[in-house]
């Protein structure tokens, strides 16, 4: 009986998959399969290598910090960072002077305690960046998490910065609708192609590099890249050097646990 | 507990004595997992899933209840406090990855241990009890992860809710009124997320008391073995205690190495990176997707795309959704060949890989964009699967022809069973 009744359902739901297939591949063969500009320009971020790579790798403190300088002298009048605290700067190699002085730079919201009025103040270490009032077109996402919180990660964030074009002839050409419409940038890194952030880093030595590195348009995207690796996932080195200490310990265990179950076994075999 | 030569609990200390007139606790544990449980000799390392499954039930609780102490469920703050844990708890980063990863590490081994199930067909009696209890379980880890996925409130979390609860807006007439009363809503928001928090902090120690029945179930018959013969002889058998203790610690080290790398050098591999972006109600992701271990049966869902005499699709997808699992409950009355194990069975062993592959593809759809191609590959999966359990699996002991079997445990594991040959042949 129950073997009757379940052989009933399953060709009924059989039965109804196969109904919806035949539907599908009506649909497919007469439209085809999906396709749309965003489908054939779409491109998967580029290679970067980054120090923090790998299970061996571990930061870079010298290019966070030139990445920390790209993104207060350019990104930061758009973009927040309202996750990290000055103090946490600290891991990038800077003093605790260096830090009060890097917070003191930045105004940070706060009220007057006397009267309850609205101001700014001088940042203190214990502050978090704060946040960034935008007014034009699009919405600038927060930095803190932005390369765990795309595909492609620090790849992404460098192929975006390096990956304003002009519109190929050849998407004008197939697709006339999806031409850049006025105030957004073409990059085909980004989801839809059409980006509304204008190009932010044009041209070489936009910031001025204190450790002598050139600061080619191509460097100072990986430097940033780099440093929102770091704000993204500041336990990295803490986290793969415990995973060393961890493994080692556990790879210990299971030899031993091994010889353990062998020894025990030995008189069963 | 099972068989007449299991060794009796007898302690030899005056406080071991005292304590086992007052609470014969030792005892208890001695005839579960001690020298006083007989398993068949020749389990292999398949066995050791179920004592690592519930190693990850226990890892899950400890680290849970650690990032409950510093996580806040209030939709506001929600996400706040998850990066607060990462970045200012000390080891929160630990905490949270481990218990991230540690709900695919679970999943893994639990998937493992029903497909061990389903191969040697341990659901069949006198286990079916022990069939019954699991697949409650895996019910309820379903809803536990589900919910736990919600309480980081990003936009995987919120629009996962949104899509799952949607679900039930399926069933005709009571479906809305019933998404609303779950979500405390309209749309999920804080009152949905306090209830989730709730619930997730509930269900695994529910998971746990239907644990302790599913052990105390399968320690009534015993445990099934690779060859699906039963236990005759005390040859047959071995203490859980040393000989089992020591080969699941082995395979206990194994599992602690693989989840530990994927914990400590790629612990956000398996999460989808929209859930690092806060959740926003007005923002619909590109694509919603659940979890890895839940896209075979979101590709079911996805897979009915057209109206079935009159049956809407969706409310056909949500059906065949939770019947894909549900219909594991009668499995132990479908599948009739009196030889369990698929060792034995060519025809029936051809099948189950199929089902194998048919389920891989199916969670590769389920992950996928929901467009062609994938929904056409997902619905023959989909087709197969269904086919597999409700038709095939009742069909194929009908034609298929089994290998002979060992004639005992013994034989199979020494080639020979001269302790079991005389008195065997009148039992």
């Amino acid at each position: 009986m129950i073997r009757i009744f379940s052989i009933l359902a399953g060709l009924f739901f059989a039965g109804a998959l196969a109904w919806s297939f035949v539907g599908e591949a009506v649909s497919t063969a007469q439209d085809g399969l999906p396709h749309s500009a965003e489908r054939s320009f779409h491109e998967h971020p580029k290679e970067l290598a980054l120090s923090s790579d790998g299970a061996l790798g571990t930061f870079d403190r010298q290019q966070l910090q030139r990445g920390f300088q790209v993104y207060s002298e350019v990104c930061a009048s758009c973009h927040s960072l309202k996750y990290v605290a000055f103090r946490d700067l600290a891991a990038l190699g800077y003093d605790a002077d260096e830090v009060k002085a890097i917070a003191a730079k930045v105004q940070v919201p706060a009220y007057n305690t006397a009267t309850g009025e609205l101001k700014t103040s001088p940042g203190k270490a214990t502050d978090h960046f704060p946040p960034v009032v935008y007014g034009g077109q699009g919405s600038p996402p927060d930095l803190s998490l932005i390369t765990k919180a795309r595909h492609g990660g620090a790849s992404y964030i460098y192929s975006l910065l390096t990956g304003y074009a002009n519109q190929p002839a050849e998407l004008l050409k197939k697709y006339p609708d999806a031409k850049t419409p006025e105030g957004l940038h073409y990059n085909p890194y980004f989801a839809n192609l059409n980006i509304a952030m204008p190009p932010p880093l044009t041209a070489e030595g936009q910031v001025t590099y204190s450790d002598g590195t050139k600061p080619t348009v191509d460097q100072m995207s990986k430097d940033v890249s780099a440093f929102l690796v770091w704000t993204a996932e500041p336990k990295l080195d803490k986290r793969k050097q415990t995973g060393w200490a961890v493994l080692g310990f556990l790879l210990f265990a299971t030899v031993l646990a091994y010889l353990a179950k062998r020894n025990v076994w030995a008189d069963q075999h | 507990m099972s068989f007449p030569w299991a060794n009796e609990y007898k302690p030899n200390h005056p406080f071991m004595q005292w304590m086992d007139e007052k609470l014969p606790l030792p005892r208890f544990v001695y005839n579960a997992i001690g020298a006083g449980y007989p398993v068949p000799r020749n389990l292999n390392y398949f066995w050791n899933f179920g004592i690592l499954a519930g190693f990850c039930l226990v890892l899950q609780i400890v680290t849970g209840i650690v990032l409950a102490m510093h996580y806040a469920a209030d939709a506001s703050v929600a996400f706040n406090s998850t990066e607060h844990i990462m970045r200012d708890v000390n080891w929160g980063w630990l905490m949270r990855y481990a218990h991230a990863n540690g709900a695919s590490a679970f999943f893994v081994v639990v998937y493992i241990h029903i497909f061990r199930g389903f191969y040697f067909s341990s659901y069949k009696a006198p286990r079916e009890m022990v069939w019954l209890l699991g697949v409650v379980i895996f019910l309820l880890m379903m809803a536990t992860a589900f919910m736990g996925y919600v309480l980081p409130w990003g936009q995987m979390s919120f629009w996962g809710a949104k899509v799952i609860t949607g679900l039930f807006g399926a069933i005709p007439l009571v479906g809305e009124p019933i998404q609303q009363w779950l979500l405390g809503g309209y749309a999920p928001d804080n009152a949905s997320l306090n209830r989730f928090f709730s619930l997730h902090f509930l269900l695994p120690f529910v998971i746990l008391g239907v644990v302790i029945l599913h052990i105390w179930a399968l320690h009534i018959p015993g445990s099934s073995n690779p060859t699906g013969v039963e236990v005759k002889t005390e040859s047959d058998t071995l203490p859980f205690h040393p000989y089992y203790t020591a080969k699941d610690g082995f395979g206990l080290g194994v599992f602690l190495l693989l989840y530990c790398a994927m914990l400590f050098f790629g612990p956000n591999a398996l999460g989808h990176p929209d859930n690092y972006i806060p959740a926003n109600p007005m923002q619909t992701p590109a694509h919603i997707v659940p979890e890895w271990y839940f896209w075979p049966f979101y590709a079911i869902l996805r897979s009915f795309t057209s109206d079935f005499f009159f049956v809407p699709a969706k409310l056909l997808g949500v059906l065949a959704m939770f019947s894909a699992i549900l219909m594991w409950f009668i499995l132990p009355w479908l599948d009739k060949s009196p030889v369990r194990s698929g060792n034995y069975r060519p025809l029936f062993r051809k099948f189950f890989w199929v089902l194998v592959i048919d389920v891989l593809v199916l969670g590769y759809c389920g992950g996928a964009p929901a467009e062609e191609p994938y929904l056409m590959i997902s619905q023959v999966a989909a087709i197969y699967y269904f086919l597999h359990f409700l038709v095939i699996l009742p069909f194929v002991s009908s034609i298929e022809r089994p290998e002979p079997l060992p004639f005992s445990i013994t034989e199979a594991v020494l080639g020979h069973d001269q302790v079991a040959v005389l008195p065997a042949t009148s039992a």
